[in-house]
């Protein structure tokens, strides 16, 4: 098979590409843009390419087979890949290319921010871990970390449930609670974009319909971008959706367009349930 | 021979070896305990020795194995929490941390005679610390550090991955989420670690003896300024420790009721390690317990 | 505003400088580590070379002289620091302990693992972990009025002697090669058993021609683990040995060891003197051991890993 990534536009019908740019039919502003993203482990090429914008309050899916190289890609744009893979291009936030080795990571990591796979709360209280962050930070002062800790767990949509057991182990709640428990923890330090991986993968059906409602408040407020192998979560609950193959992102564009009239091949087999 | 006779013998024969090792320590534990047993009593255990007539105790020495212990637990831990972090948390696989690795490795399997003799020649000698409690903790440090690194390191290694990826994504350093998140949550396992090599460092004689010393002054016990000689908290005074008395005793003692001294002694000190080894157990169920539930 | 976001970026965080000074800290400690491990080398090598150097003793005499008396010049104008005995003695009750309790330590890591596996966790286990709390005084004291009668009593003398010295060592070394053959034993896969009960053989020819074998390295590191452990045993081993630096001539004879000859020398000698040069020069000798035995310990971890 020929890969060439100079020249992405050749007849190859694995190399079929469609990348639509939102900001040219949407107001929003981009507030994420990667530019000849590579990714490397040791010798090996994981991400060929992806020249991704992603719009301001708007959630963007990454769907494609299992290998496609969508976790991965996810991971690089917060850096989390650092020391285990090399990123090469840019990843431009708002405009600042946040993948050279001048940038501090962690202020980066506190803006871009992201949940996992897996809930991963810490063995500590649920209010330790909504404030644990912020403390490190140097905030101390009761009063604002209460009410962060409540404004994070009501945005989270997880406050009715824990607010009068703030100072139990957060290791005692319920797989879905984890997860919104993580994701208030993520918010509680402000960040400007989400980044999900996966978060509803090891959740029941009930649970991932209330995680699913609070990504759709979520995102008035933060630009989200999930990966997610459920089509339907994706067709249900974003606006964009990219399709990715092999280390490739193939296709870009509104969801309800990626899901209806696909242009590229592959990514029609794919949303038609032909391969995955 | 017939296969399924050898296979009867073989087992039986397996049988009788475990039964003899378990015996062993029944007679070993049962000999140290019904001998020692007699010779303990609240005298015993507080008042100081005598060296040439019968009626001495351990209290002196009891109290600077104590001492010794708390004051090495001091000085290696945060070395061996260093350790075990940087092993586990940044060190890359390349033939730095290969040959780290190899000289921890040696500095667990050194003889500890040669341990003592070098925290002789550097710390007594060189240092002029003279033998005293100082140079032994840093003698038992050398000796404790390669262990207690490694259950350091073992025990944040079982700590989930998805933790520290859980502290990072919130834009802290992996120092911050290590020293926050996975030892806190490593606790029970590295607390096991410590009070395991606690009843090692109890037990150890062999790198005392040239370091801490062989002869252990009265103390005033009323007096808890360290910069007085007989200050029990001054480091810089010889301590001879249980397990070293133990050792002088039955090489060089010459007071009447030495046997039973030594009894005494073995009983207090393997009750004494016995304990930690129990206390190790407890520790570890209970702290994994209040921090896992809720 | 992209600039102000760029500056924002750009600044070094509190994280940043914590995370510099957290891995330089921990790494300093972890290098102090190393460090130490170097300077006992030299410092015990460059102490024990002394008496070749300073005191002009030859090598070879050293290492071959049956005479121990440093204190005493020979017909030769040498001092007589002959280490025969010692090294003799090292490594008799080195190898006499090993060669006991291999059977037992295999033997009961065999019933651990294989025989009676909720027995082994729950008796002997627990046996195993109080045998390696033992101090080694205690083993000392316990060989001392024990051990060093019941020699006496059986085959007169002093019971004082190489034979006492290996009992008491066999006892301690026995829950370290226990343990690491039960490892060993662990790590050879179920379906070795299983394939091999499943043709028909019976549970010792299982263990006998599959599982030893497929054992034989980690259970060969376990021994020389042990033997490591017996080599260096300093305070148990004087205590019952004798301490006359004499070439054992019969194993209930009163002999030495290199730790017993160092514990029971160094604290009468004048530093730098010949005397305690050439007890440093002892100590060269029992740290190269613990060398060659780590060297070995590699070794066999190697084939093994080879020829799995």
């Amino acid at each position: 098979m020929l890969i060439n990534p100079t020249s992405p536009h050749q007849g190859d019908s694995w190399l079929e590409r469609n990348i639509v740019d939102p900001s040219e039919r949407h107001d929003s502003p981009i507030v994420l843009e990667t530019k000849q993203l590579r990714v490397f482990y040791g010798e090996n090429e994981a991400i060929h390419e992806g020249d991704l914008k992603f719009p301001e309050h708007q959630i963007t899916a990454l769907i494609g087979p299992s290998g496609s190289g969508k976790s991965t890609f996810l991971r690089s744009l917060n850096r989390m890949n650092d020391g285990v893979a090399t990123v090469k291009g840019q990843i431009l936030y708002r405009g600042v290319d946040v993948n050279q080795p001048e940038i501090d990571v962690y202020e980066m990591r506190r803006r871009i921010g992201m949940v996992f796979q897996r809930p991963n709360p810490f063995s500590k209280s649920i209010y330790d871990n909504i404030v644990f962050a912020l403390r490190r930070r140097g905030v101390t002062d009761k009063a604002t970390l209460d009410e962060i800790v409540e404004t994070s767990l009501k945005q989270a949509a997880i406050w009715d449930e824990v607010k009068d057991s703030l100072q139990k182990s957060a290791l005692a709640l319920s797989g879905g609670q984890q997860q919104r428990l993580c994701i208030a923890r993520a918010i509680a330090v402000q960040p400007d974009i989400l980044l999900l991986d996966e978060p509803a993968s090891a959740l029941d059906p009930i649970s991932t319909g209330k995680l699913e409602e609070t990504l759709m408040t979520l995102k008035q407020k933060y630009t989200i971008i999930i990966v997610t192998h459920n089509m339907q979560q994706a067709a249900r609950i974003s606006d964009y959706t990219a399709f990715f193959n092999m280390g490739r992102a193939l296709e870009y564009n509104e969801t309800s367009k990626i899901f209806t009239r696909p242009k590229v091949q592959l990514t029609n087999n794919y949303v038609a349930g032909d391969f995955g | 021979m017939n296969p399924k006779l050898s296979n009867r013998i073989a087992i039986s024969v397996l049988y009788v070896i475990s039964g003899t090792i378990i015996v062993i320590l029944a007679a070993l534990l049962g000999y140290i305990i019904i001998s020692g047993l007699p010779a303990i009593n609240w005298h015993f255990l507080t008042s100081p020795a005598r060296a040439f007539t019968s009626g001495g105790g351990i209290g002196i020495q009891l109290f600077n194995s104590f001492y010794l212990l708390i004051l090495t637990m001091l000085i290696s831990f945060p070395i061996a929490l260093g350790a075990g972090i940087y092993l586990n948390e940044y060190a890359k696989q390349n033939w730095v941390t290969a040959l780290v690795r190899t000289a921890i490795e040696i500095l667990s399997s050194l003889p500890s005679v040669v341990v003592g003799l070098f925290g002789f020649l550097i710390f007594v000698v060189q240092f002029d610390f003279g033998f005293s409690i100082l140079s032994g903790a840093f003698a038992l440090t050398f000796f404790n550090l390669p262990l207690l690194t490694r259950s350091i390191e073992e025990a944040l290694a079982a700590v989930p991955n998805a933790q520290r990826e859980g502290g990072l994504a919130l834009g802290l350093s992996k120092w911050e989420t290590v020293t926050h998140i996975i030892v806190p949550a490593a606790l029970p396992a590295i607390l096991t670690g410590v009070i395991l090599s606690a009843g090692r460092i109890f037990g150890e004689a062999a790198a005392l003896i040239f370091t801490a010393g062989q002869s252990a002054p009265a103390l005033n016990f009323a007096d808890w300024n360290p910069f007085n000689m007989t200050s029990p908290l001054n480091p810089m005074r010889p301590a001879e420790t249980l397990a070293v008395h133990i050792w002088k005793i039955n090489s060089e003692g010459i007071m009447p009721d030495a046997k039973a001294i030594s009894s005494g002694s073995s009983a207090v000190l393997v009750i004494s390690v016995l304990a930690f080894n129990l206390l190790a157990r407890f520790v570890g169920k209970r702290l994994f317990k209040r921090l896992t539930a809720s | 505003m992209n600039n102000q976001l760029k500056k924002q970026l750009l600044k070094r965080s509190k994280a940043a400088k914590l995370e510099r000074l957290g891995k330089s800290v921990s790494f300093l400690a972890l290098m102090l580590i190393t460090v130490t491990v170097f300077a006992i080398i030299i410092f015990v090598a460059s102490k024990g070379f002394s008496t070749f150097f300073s005191n002009h003793v030859s090598f070879v005499d050293f290492i071959t002289g049956k005479n121990w008396n440093p204190s005493v010049t020979n017909a030769k104008g040498q001092p007589e620091v002959g280490a025969l005995p010692m090294i003799a003695g090292s490594f008799i009750v080195t190898i006499l302990s090993a060669l006991v309790a291999t059977p037992f330590a295999i033997g009961a890591a065999i019933f651990m693992t294989e025989i009676s596996p909720q027995r082994g966790a729950k008796i002997l286990q627990p046996v195993i972990e109080l045998l390696v709390g033992i101090p080694s005084v205690v083993y000392g004291f316990i060989g001392l009025t024990v051990i060093v009668p019941l020699t006496r009593s059986l085959f007169g003398g002093s019971g004082f002697g190489i034979l006492s010295g290996t009992c008491v060592l066999f006892v301690m070394i026995l829950p370290t090669v226990t343990s690491m053959s039960v490892d060993a034993l662990r790590a050879v896969p179920r379906y070795y058993r299983e394939a091999a009960l499943a043709l028909g053989a019976t549970q010792w020819q299982t263990i006998y021609k599959v599982i030893l074998r497929a054992a034989t390295p980690g259970m060969l590191t376990a021994i020389v683990f042990g033997m490591a452990r017996a080599f260096g045993e300093a305070l148990a081993v004087q205590m019952v040995i004798g301490n006359a630096a004499l070439l054992p001539t019969s194993l209930v004879s009163p002999a030495s060891t290199l730790t017993s000859v160092l514990t029971t020398g160094i604290g009468n000698t004048v530093m730098g003197s010949l005397q305690n040069n050439a007890l440093w020069s002892l100590a060269l000798v029992l740290l190269v051991m613990s060398l060659i035995f780590n060297l070995v310990i590699r070794l066999i971890g190697r084939k093994g890993a080879m020829s799995k």
